[in-house]
């Protein structure tokens, strides 16, 4: 699988790519498999889980109604308590506040904490672009640093890679790689490769998974400690975080991570969970000199307003995207954008438009397990059918499907009529079958290539009715 | 006792692909005391259109379909993917339109699937039936996650006399079909049946059974192109006792 740009291929070509390559399949379907069996284990050990998402939902709806309130309030606690706070209405507004402040740092290089809203902004490519170094905490992003891919997923964002692939990589790009190929072997290896890096850093970037109002307190959860490697050392801590990542208060917080972390692997909690509140103070003796949040906006008030703020609600779990058999089979990077698997299909069209991603929500068998799975209870079918509806009527759906469509839905409305035409048509589909089975539709080629068609009956149910009722 | 008149709404698959799940139903629902009437004016109940965005069309045939079906006690579908249309997409369709809403809502409430009114609402089991085979059961998941089908389709296969069912790894997991999805998306859809008719061979059962014929249709294509000895009917042919004909895409 290749870290090409999404833009130069479509959506059926990178799925098409995915599908045929059977190392991915195995890769995604080691941790996605792995994770949905952990989450169902974690669910029923959970004292009424149902109830726990409802009130996750209504902590986030009531966040997302009074988003100015509480941002306010944030903003007011975080400076109280040192912080600086930037606000930034889109990605590149976003990108300029970080490179300035690296630059007024007079950094040379970053130490990188992965999060979402940094890939969703384009914030590696920035620093690049601003010649600053960069190094990844995180030892997934690290590997997909190496590759020079993007992300396939938003917890694992090298869950597109096997274990042999990344030993391969390391073998080529580590200074002083292992020759082994054991786990801990090639986690020795990355060591060896971060941690000067690291702890060189002149400036600490992270995500933030909650931003607490009234502490103005960052919340962050890694498996590594690594978001606390790359922001206790470095003389300044840059936060970037969505505006919708705000809880009230501790509590709320505490809930969120509960449903955050079951849903995701399936563990507890997460091995490292920290709360940061401002920069260093007088007497610490560690930590950031300074502190500065960048809240990002980048299309979320839009959202609230265009019928989508239920996806607010998320929390950047992956559980829908686990238990999405779509993403089973062709992986994060076949979705084209920051975000894979359904939730990625509800926001990618947000971010890089629905002309170029009305794929996106099509690519769904509206099974909804995704819904079934979402600790906040997020519609993502209804969500998806959303834009299916918008991209009807903006025209962006084939006009094929449209012709087609518009030509069974007038007959079907003409019910004498619609009885004549499926009864001429069963038996012309019939003209084409043997012994029980069709092997080859015209104008159903995409059903044939893999499947046959069973042969229908000599006459339709409304027929044999009829006749046998003597009407 | 009067005998309740209920309405059954085919499904346009059923009519067209296979009519025998429409008499199916018939039978095991007079042998349950109900009146059934098939409406004249049904055809199709729009989910084509709605999924694909065209919501206009989709409007058209529901309100087609709610005229309908309005005049009887309860309408009942051998399908959970058009009986998830009905009670719970009509409503959404109409939730902007006050002349139409209560009548979506009304039909809506009184819409069930086979199975689910069978066993929920009459309280019936097929009595004398007969079935020597080993079967697995898919649960489709329009009926599983919109209408909560998943212990009545069981409960009425269990008295079944000679029919063992076993458990299918992944019963829960989507076949692929979804809809238009298998046409827009083949090759993805064929990777996903592709693993689901794995796991049906895997059971070592005769017979593969769901309530859904769009699901079936694509779950016993997909068999049957890799040679497959695995039969499919719908659940309610052999509840109905009907299991001893041919199976999809056996002559009859």
């Amino acid at each position: 699988m290749s870290g090409a740009p999404a833009e130069a291929t479509s959506f059926k070509d990178r799925a098409d790519a995915a599908l045929a390559d059977r190392i991915l399949k195995v890769a995604v379907e080691r941790t996605a498999g792995t994770a949905e069996a952990k989450r169902a284990v974690a669910v029923d050990a959970f004292p009424d889980f149902q109830a726990a998402r409802t009130r996750a939902a209504a902590i986030k709806d009531h966040v997302v109604a009074h988003l100015g309130h509480y941002l306010e309030q944030f903003e007011a606690n975080a400076t109280a308590a040192g912080a600086k706070v930037h606000w930034a209405r889109t990605a590149d507004e976003a990108c300029d506040i970080v490179i300035a402040l690296c630059k007024a740092a007079k950094a040379k290089s970053v130490a990188r904490s992965k999060s979402m809203l940094g890939e969703e902004i384009g914030l590696p490519h920035a620093l690049a672009e601003a010649g600053i170094g960069r190094v990844e905490t995180d030892l997934a992003e690290h590997i997909i640093q190496l590759a020079d891919e993007r992300p396939s997923h938003i917890i694992w964002p090298a869950m597109h890679k096997t274990r042999e692939q990344v030993s391969a990589l390391f073998k080529a790009k580590h200074r002083t790689p292992h020759e082994e190929e054991t786990i801990a072997a090639m986690a020795e290896s990355a060591r060896r490769e971060l941690r000067t890096q690291m702890l060189g850093a002149d400036v600490g970037i992270s995500g933030a998974n909650f931003l607490i109002a009234d502490t103005g307190a960052i919340c962050t959860v890694t498996n590594e400690g690594n978001a606390e490697l790359s922001l206790v050392p470095p003389r300044v801590h840059i936060v970037t975080a969505g505006i919708e990542k705000i809880v009230p208060s501790m509590p709320h917080a505490v809930h969120m991570l509960r449903m955050l972390a079951r849903s995701a692997t399936g563990a507890a909690l997460t091995q490292y969970t920290t709360f940061y509140t401002g920069p260093k103070r007088p007497g610490d003796r560690d930590g950031p000199e300074e502190m500065h949040i960048v809240l990002v906006d980048n299309g979320r008030t839009r959202m609230r307003e265009e019928g989508l703020a239920e996806m607010l609600r998320c929390i950047r779990c992956g559980a829908c995207m686990n238990h999405c058999v779509v993403f089973r089979q062709i992986g994060g990077h076949a979705y084209g954008g920051t975000y894979p698997g359904p939730m990625g299909a509800v926001l990618t069209p947000v971010l890089d438009g629905l002309k170029q991603s009305r794929d996106l929500p099509n690519a769904c068998t509206m099974n909804g397990k995704c819904q079934e799975v979402c600790p906040v209870r997020i519609p993502l079918p209804t969500l998806l059918r959303g834009w299916r509806e918008k991209s009807w009527r903006e025209g962006l759906e084939p006009q094929s499907l449209r012709a087609g469509l518009g030509l069974w839905a007038w007959v079907a409305t003409r019910p004498r009529l619609y009885r004549m035409g499926t009864g001429l048509a069963v038996r012309a589909m019939r003209l084409l079958g043997s012994k029980g089975w069709i092997r080859s539709l015209p104008l159903a080629g995409g059903w044939t290539r893999y499947r046959d068609m069973p042969k229908p009956a000599a006459q339709t149910f409304m027929d044999q009715y009829r006749k046998e009722n003597g009407r | 006792m009067t005998q309740r008149k209920i309405a059954l709404f085919v499904t346009c698959l059923v009519d067209m692909m296979r009519p025998r799940i429409g008499f199916a139903a018939i039978r095991a629902l007079e042998a349950a005391g109900c009146d059934v009437v098939v409406p004249e004016g049904q055809t199709c109940c729009g989910q084509p259109a709605l999924n694909s965005g065209d919501t206009d069309h989709a409007i058209a045939l529901a309100k087609q379909t709610i005229v309908a079906l309005e005049p009887y006690e309860a309408v009942v579908v051998p399908s959970g993917s058009c009986g998830g249309t009905i009670r719970c997409h009509y409503p959404e369709l109409f939730e902007h339109d006050p002349e139409w809403l209560p009548r979506a809502q009304a039909v809506a409430a009184k819409t069930w699937e086979i199975m689910a009114y069978l066993d929920e609402q009459c309280g019936w089991k097929p009595e004398g039936v007969q079935m020597d085979a080993k079967a697995t059961y898919h649960d489709s998941c329009s009926g599983l996650r919109e209408l909560g089908v998943k212990a009545q389709p069981r409960r009425l296969l269990k008295p079944i006399a000679g029919l063992e069912l076993t458990p299918l790894a992944g019963e829960e997991t989507c076949c692929g079909f979804g809809g238009t999805f298998c046409v827009k998306y083949p090759a993805i859809s064929n990777a996903i049946v592709g693993e689901k008719a794995d796991a049906i061979e895997a059971t070592g059962a005769d017979l593969l059974l769901a309530g859904d014929l769009g699901c079936l249709m694509n779950m016993a294509g997909k068999l049957n192109r890799q040679g497959s000895k695995v039969r499919a009917f719908h659940a309610i042919e052999l509840i109905a006792g009907m299991g001893d004909g041919p199976a999809i895409g056996e002559e009859a």
